[in-house]
């Protein structure tokens, strides 16, 4: 009963009892957190609207993105992941979500910005249907922590839209 | 002759039942952790209730919840025997089916993960993903990448607790 084996697994299993225990609170602890992101984005140009080899309708953008994601950041956050994402319906496809940029924001202070950018990643459609499109831009963000659960959020902005024709 | 014989006799038993316990309680330990794992993959709904490529946990098999862009997916390809983990970045849903397209890729990476798909292959559908990633707990994924790499660790590893297993019995 006072061996070395048993004193060293009591000892062990009572440390990583601990340990889950404060990862656990620490996790807790984000839902406290007052959190009041802000973001807007504005298309300054459509570079180019046309098929793509493969037949897909695909649009180049140039877009200005201002946000403030400071208050997403607690002691227990390794990084942010944020992203803009077009959102759209079709016809046949009832949401379509195509990520046009996004960023690691490692720190706090990196997470105040303003970016003038062309979409980092193409936008193109299953299809032909972006013609005159209605469209949202959400500006996503994945706050990473540095142990526990991880928290997601979006601010929809609505009001875009595609031109008639192909340019 | 008689007493000797009867000494052998019960020297014998008491032997016999011994090892029976033990082996009796290392079949307990084994079937233990099965049962585990097996709940795990029960309460999760995934047929990998643990993944440790990333240290992430994952939540309930979402049959009924839909993929979205930015979701962390733990996915297989045709060919490939370790599932990878990464970011959903485009998503096509069917109106009427649910049925869904999904482009994946490493935050890191330059490129998406075409080039990680089999041939041919432009999109990820329900059926590739294995379960979505929740959460974080860092290091805890060390000592299965540690006993992949390095098999003997494991080996070690079980050879101790089955002696411990005999050792308390004594």
């Amino acid at each position: 009963m006072h061996s070395f084996g048993y004193r060293a697994n009591a000892l062990l299993t009572f440390a990583l009892t601990i340990l889950a225990f404060m990862c656990a609170i620490a996790s807790f602890s984000d839902n406290f957190s007052n959190q009041t992101p802000s973001a807007q984005i504005q298309i300054l140009n459509i570079n180019w609207f046309q098929e793509e080899p493969h037949g897909n309708d695909e649009v180049s953008l140039t877009l200005n993105i201002t946000a403030d994601l400071q208050s997403l950041f607690t002691w227990n956050t390794k990084q942010v992941f944020a992203f803009v994402a077009a959102e759209y319906k079709t016809s046949k496809n009832s949401l379509n979500q195509v990520s046009l940029w996004d960023a690691i924001i490692p720190e706090k202070e990196h997470a105040k910005f303003w970016i003038q950018i062309s979409n980092k990643y193409p936008f193109i459609d299953k299809g032909h249907n972006l013609r005159g499109k209605d469209f949202n831009l959400t500006l996503h963000w994945h706050v990473m922590p540095k142990t526990g659960k991880m928290l997601a959020d979006k601010i929809v902005m609505s009001g875009y839209r595609l031109p008639d024709a192909y340019r | 002759m008689g007493l000797i014989g009867e000494k052998i006799d019960s020297i014998k038993s008491i032997q016999i039942r011994q090892l029976l316990t033990q082996a009796i309680s290392l079949g307990m330990i084994v079937t233990s952790a099965l049962i585990i794992w097996k709940a795990l993959m029960c309460v999760t709904g995934s047929e990998s209730p643990v993944v440790v490529v990333l240290s992430e946990s994952m939540e309930p098999g979402f049959k009924r919840d839909p993929i979205r862009a930015g979701e962390i997916v733990v996915f297989n390809i045709v060919g490939r025997d370790i599932p990878i983990v990464h970011r959903v970045i485009k998503v096509h849903e069917r109106e009427n089916t649910g049925e869904v397209d999904v482009l994946t890729k490493g935050d890191k990476n330059l490129d998406d993960d075409r080039l990680l798909y089999a041939k041919g292959q432009l999109w990820l559908h329900r059926h590739h993903i294995m379960g979505r990633a929740v959460g974080f707990l860092p290091y805890v994924g060390w000592v299965t990448i540690i006993m992949t790499e390095k098999p003997i660790i494991k080996y070690i590893l079980i050879g101790a607790l089955g002696l411990l297993v005999i050792k308390s019995k004594d």
